[in-house]
């Protein structure tokens, strides 16, 4: 496998290295990370043909331009983002979602906004920057990684594995993978019994919007005030939380842990998120609204499952295709007995 | 055997992938020897027993014990059963861990915080650095950042509590004190907590992979004061990784 090699020319906003995260260092006071929306990233490695958990980039904001400085690489984008591909030979094409790409030495890549707040960028052989712990997860607040403990830079760059088949084959899907609409799933607690019992129905009913306030460690909701037994109820000792967590300080307005939460914290938690339903979190752009909805762990893990099955089938639909501009050489040579002969006048 | 009746503790969910085992409400060495007591059997069982084989990560805090695991092959309902039933038993021995005797510098550009607590609290700033330095804390949970050690253990009459303006950056390896713990900021970040030196030592440390954080649920760690010299010489054999952790643990058994 040779090297690809691709240059930060803009970081842009919010984007970052990430991958399945990284545990089992929780104790020492370190965060997961990791990809906020799983099946999404994992969507993209399945379109440039990675292996599950390689890493890729998580693209938040807007303004990231990439140049492929050794090629060919292979890439493909998951989720509602638009790019174009400023050609080394000065052509410009746009390079579609769901579906794999090749770019060549000299391309560059620049992508648009993440339009529903989260998408993904897979290359191929996955983002090879050394592992921290045990992950490529960026949490630069932290020191760790998104290159070497900070915030992406023109002029870093990324490795991954040069495309260097021949094959002009690429990978598309039948339908974007999509998440479920509806309310997101939540188990109450572990600290529901801080809330009034009208709260707690209340944070059931209400509807929350999102605010601006929101970033990879966690998400600020606005709405109707939730109010605490006592006002010595809205705070805790700390204890452990984790990306899903929803906090409730004094003033009522509930804070949704992500993925780089801190490992402990101090507020009252009305309820957590289910796993199955945390990647819709990725998707609250500021002024959307969310509803709640308390499930048992029974169902919670039925939910799960069903994700995990639901990608597979999605998975199901990925076959190869030839773009435009390439002659579909399976096809001629099915349809002609004598493909050998056909073959030498290309 | 007239161990003290315990508190029967709690099981909560925290969410699907998590279980939360509280043991209190209160922060007290009798509730914390509990939660460390626990965390080590979890830890020690994770290595055989297959219930537990699904457990990602094991996180004591001030009051109880949060056990993540991958809810997929987790059996989530017997492995609550298994941490609640493992949570009835012990918790009367108070568990031993490190001792650490860390230097500190209290030159004023590091103890912004000092002149104002010496003030409040009616003491002079070598008072105040004297009962600090006379001190045992108990580390009671690592978090907030990766390696930053909430340490139990100071003494009532430096309580103080938070600023009420945080600072937007408290310098990394700065000495913090608030109500009635003690601190490190590993590394620069926004801060509350009173400032009253600076210790050379780096408390997250990737160069040490098994244990980055220096630092552990259940250690001692005692102060020592270091002047302005001593704290540059070895804030710089830290920065170039030739400063051992081993330099600053006690042998056992010393007063």
């Amino acid at each position: 496998m040779s090297t690809g090699l691709l240059t930060i020319v803009q970081p842009g906003i919010g984007t970052t290295v990430q991958d399945a995260g990284r545990h089992g260092h929780r104790h020492e006071g370190v965060a997961v990370s990791g990809w906020l929306d799983a099946p999404l990233a994992e969507a993209a490695n399945a379109l440039v043909g990675n292996p599950g958990g390689a890493a890729v980039l998580e693209l938040r904001g807007l303004g990231t331009e990439l140049g492929v400085t050794s090629g060919p690489v292979r890439v493909a984008l998951a989720g509602s983002v638009s790019a174009k591909c400023l050609q080394a030979d000065g052509g410009v094409s746009a390079l579609p979602v769901w579906q794999s790409q090749t770019l060549q030495t000299g391309d560059r890549l620049v992508l648009g906004a993440a339009e529903t707040g989260c998408a993904y960028l897979a290359v191929s052989g996955g983002v090879q920057l050394p592992t921290q712990l045990g992950s490529r997860a960026s949490n630069w607040r932290a020191g760790l990684q998104g290159v070497l403990g900070r915030a992406l830079r023109p002029g870093d760059t990324l490795p991954c594995a040069a495309w260097a088949t021949p094959d002009p084959q690429q990978w598309r899907v039948a339908a974007p993978w999509a998440l479920p609409d509806g309310p997101v799933r939540v188990m109450l607690g572990p600290q529901a019994d801080h809330f009034q019992p009208g709260a707690v129905a209340a944070f059931l009913r209400d509807s929350w919007e999102a605010s601006a306030e929101q970033d990879r460690m966690g998400l600020r909701l606005r709405g109707t005030p939730l109010v605490h037994t006592s006002p010595a109820a809205a705070d805790i000792v700390s204890d452990a939380v984790t990306a899903g967590a929803i906090q409730v300080p004094a003033n009522g307005q509930p804070i949704v842990l992500l993925a780089d939460s801190q490992t402990v914290g101090g507020y009252p938690k009305i309820a957590t998120v289910i796993r199955a339903d945390l990647p819709r979190l990725a998707h609250l752009p500021p002024g959307t609204r969310v509803q709640f909805q308390a499930v048992t762990a029974a169902q919670a893990r039925q939910a799960l499952q069903e994700q995990r099955d639901a990608w597979a089938s999605w998975l199901a639909t990925r076959a190869a295709f030839l773009p435009p501009g390439f002659i579909d050489e399976a096809a001629l040579y099915g349809s002609n007995l004598i493909s050998g002969q056909i073959r030498a006048e290309f | 055997m007239n161990a003290p009746a315990l508190q029967t503790p709690r099981l909560l969910a925290l969410g699907d992938a998590a279980w939360t085992l509280e043991f209190g409400s209160d922060i007290s060495t009798a509730t914390h020897a509990r939660v460390a007591d626990l965390a080590d059997r979890v830890a020690q069982l994770r290595q055989t027993e297959p219930l537990l084989a699904a457990v990602t990560d094991v996180v004591p805090t001030f009051r109880s014990l949060t056990v993540h695991f991958d809810p997929l092959t987790a059996d989530a309902d017997s492995l609550g059963a298994r941490l609640l039933a493992l949570g009835k038993q012990g918790g009367h021995v108070l568990r031993e861990g490190q001792h650490w005797r860390l230097p500190v510098c209290f030159d004023p550009g590091f103890a912004p915080d000092l002149p104002r607590l010496a003030e409040t609290k009616g003491l002079s700033e070598a008072e105040v650095i004297g009962k600090l330095l006379d001190a045992e804390f108990r580390v009671y949970v690592i978090g907030f950042q990766p390696g930053f050690p909430y340490m139990g253990g100071l003494p009532a009459e430096l309580s103080m509590p938070r600023l009420a303006s945080p600072r937007q950056r408290v310098p990394a390896h700065s000495l913090a004190v608030a109500g009635e713990m003690c601190a490190v900021y590993p590394w620069d970040s926004p801060g509350g907590w009173n400032l009253l030196g600076r210790t050379p030592v780096q408390l997250f440390d990737l160069r040490c992979a098994e244990h980055p954080a220096m630092l552990a649920v259940g250690d001692q760690v005692r102060w020592y004061a270091v002047p302005l010299v001593e704290y540059e010489r070895l804030h710089q054999l830290g920065q170039a990784g030739q400063l051992r952790r081993e330099t600053f643990l006690e042998p056992r058994g010393a007063a």
